[in-house]
């Protein structure tokens, strides 16, 4: 991917390098909140319908934990190959801000669920791996809309999102582009939602990306000023914003200037970030150990059987399908990076016997996905339909072209794909007697034709081909015809 | 905070003598808006409250583990079911102000910290 910003970075990488860390947190998908039983069901709820007096941070209320969310944590603790602590306990974040009505925010500091993993991911200079520091739990705060109210500014607060189950996932500073970071985001987010633990969708606020990005001259070991870079609201968006800040940290070393320790936002319209807020010290959170919590021991058996529920992981797909399927990596990628092109090509094999695992890779990262990406009204190819189809290809009963139109109809209608071949006549004509007729027919009536190719122009074998499919109605096997039709031209020269 | 050392932040600051710069700034997180008056006075207090603290220290704890809970309990958790939540206007019941559209409202905050 190339971007005007991106574009401008690579100048600025060629005297500076860019260190970047990236910190994610993830709406986990539990059915009820981190702290409490109100519902997380809250998308298009009407303002403060979601709440109670624990989300609510009601004095006299006491939390309890929400063992699904401590599940998805550990489980996305295994996929990026963590360590889970043998004890583990929350933390009270303290600050003032009231979109936090407790005054603090119940998460976890010196002993997260996960510590020490790592994620490896490729880019288009090759693999890279990124170590992560910790993943941990913690409750969201609510939503703050400031508007003016009867001329005041005022600002509105909504509690629905109050104590929502978070995950944070931080790196260590060791991203060095904008498109690695969008990479590792990417690749991140298919993992969680590989693992069920979220549906990460950035365009709602399920995945949020922040990025500290700071350069230096290359060579240089010591850090340069941090700029916290947040409102990133796309992939594409962390790999413009990034892009456009180191270049934009770059000019302002270039000219004399020093970078400000700052917190800037991503303006999607102009393609810049603008300051937000000065960041001259560390907070000061003051945190310690939340009294209203006990502690969590992970034994064992309970760890054994998170990890059995954990499906097969991104990374060893793509390396299965390569080497076991002799799939291209391209296509491998195609299919894992997909839920529902993964889901559909697992399925397929698991009908198809007799058709090979890159012939249903085909159909599915080709026309399955063309059919899915273009689409608008959300149709679905069931994978039993897919691998029959795919069969009726193989065996040269159905002409590859009308199988992309039975494959349309299906994915539109559910029909299965033998009455939608019924139906529309689509089975092809492989009988060589039947075939025979139509060929000496087409050969009878275009004498200028046969003339051509026996004069050496063998595209004349089209024309004729041609005017066998029109006169099946399509229906013939195009490759017997082109077969027979130049064995007939050749025998009678 | 992605860059700044985690493991160089202590839960507590160390036992020496709070001075009034300590006091202000404790103050100051607390949103308390102190008179010299108080400041003075909590100077005072909080310094005897960390001599206490400190007499405690000269105890010998080797063989004993550090404790964040007094009760002994441990995974206490809750199944992932959804309960009823409360009204809208139960809710908003003790709100100083509600908008039209069911919001808290307060004071307009701009640049805070922000949480999550």
């Amino acid at each position: 991917m190339t971007t005007a910003p991106a574009e401008a970075a690579k100048g600025a990488l060629a005297r500076y390098e860019a260190v970047i860390g990236i910190e994610i947190h993830c709406q986990l998908k539990t059915a009820s909140k981190m702290f409490c039983g109100c519902s997380t069901d809250i998308d298009g709820a009407a303002p403060n319908s979601h709440t109670c007096p624990v989300c609510l941070g009601l004095p006299g209320t006491l939390p309890t934990i929400n063992k699904s969310a401590v599940e998805w944590v550990i489980a996305a603790g295994f996929a990026i190959e963590a360590q889970t602590p043998p004890a583990t306990r929350w933390d009270r974040k303290n600050y003032f801000y009231p979109d936090i009505p407790k005054g603090y925010q119940i998460s976890q500091y010196q002993l997260p669920l996960a510590a020490n993993g790592r994620l490896t991911f490729d880019t288009s200079a090759g693999p890279v791996t990124v170590r992560i520091r910790r993943a941990h739990l913690e409750e969201d705060t609510g939503r703050l809309i400031h508007q003016e109210m009867a001329g005041r500014r005022a600002s509105l607060i909504d509690f629905n999102r109050s104590g929502m189950p978070l995950m944070e996932i931080v790196t260590e500073p060791d991203i060095r582009t904008a498109e690695q970071a969008r990479r590792y985001a990417e690749e991140l987010r298919l993992l969680m939602r590989t693992i069920g633990a979220s549906d990460a969708e950035m365009e709602n606020g399920q995945m949020r990306v922040e990025a500290n990005v700071s350069i230096r001259p290359i060579g240089r070991e010591a850090f340069g000023t941090r700029v916290e870079v947040k409102n990133m609201n796309s992939m594409k968006a962390v790999e413009r914003a990034i892009g456009f800040e180191i270049e934009r940290q770059a000019e302002l070393i270039d000219g004399g200037d020093k970078v400000r320790m700052e917190t800037r936002g991503w303006d999607e319209p102009s393609q810049s970030t603008y300051h937000m807020r000065p960041k001259e010290e560390e907070n000061d959170y003051r945190y310690f150990p939340e009294p209203d919590l006990p502690p969590l021991m992970t034994t064992p058996e309970w760890l054994a059987e998170i990890a059995t529920r954990i499906p097969e992981l991104p990374s060893v797909r793509r390396a299965r399908y390569t080497g076991e399927f002799g799939l291209s990596s391209y296509d491998a990628n195609v299919l894992v990076n997909d839920a529902s092109a993964t889901a559909l090509f697992e399925g397929a094999l698991a009908v198809g016997a007799g058709v090979s695992p890159k012939l249903l890779a085909n159909w599915v990262t080709g026309e399955y996905l063309r059919l899915a990406k273009g689409d608008a009204g959300g149709g679905s190819v069931d994978p039993v339909e897919l691998a029959a189809l795919a069969r009726l290809v193989a065996d040269g009963a159905i002409s590859g072209t009308n199988a992309k139109e039975v494959l349309a109809e299906h994915y539109a209608s559910a029909a299965p794909v033998a009455s939608i071949v019924e139906a529309r006549g689509f089975r092809q004509i492989s009988d060589s007697g039947a075939l025979g007729k139509a060929i000496n027919d087409a050969l009878a009536a275009n004498p200028a034709a046969v003339a051509d190719y026996r004069a050496g122009k063998a595209a004349a074998v089209g024309f004729l081909v041609g005017q066998v499919m029109k006169a099946t109605r399509g229906q013939a096997n195009a490759a017997m015809v082109q077969t027979a039709l130049r064995e007939r031209l050749e025998a009678a020269e | 905070m992605v860059h700044s050392g985690l493991a160089s932040v202590r839960y507590h600051r160390g036992m020496a003598n709070l001075t009034r710069a300590d006091v202000e700034h404790v103050a100051f997180l607390a949103r308390l808006g102190l008179t010299e008056a108080e400041m003075a006075r909590l100077e005072g207090q909080l310094n005897h409250i960390l001599e206490q603290y400190a007499i405690l220290q000269t105890l010998d704890t080797e063989h004993i583990p550090p404790t964040a809970q007094t009760i002994e309990l441990a995974n206490i958790l809750r199944e992932d079911v959804v309960q009823p939540s409360i009204s809208v206007d139960e809710a908003l019941s003790n709100a100083p102000e509600r908008s039209a559209s069911g919001h808290f409202v307060v004071p307009a905050i701009l640049g805070g910290e922000g949480g999550a």
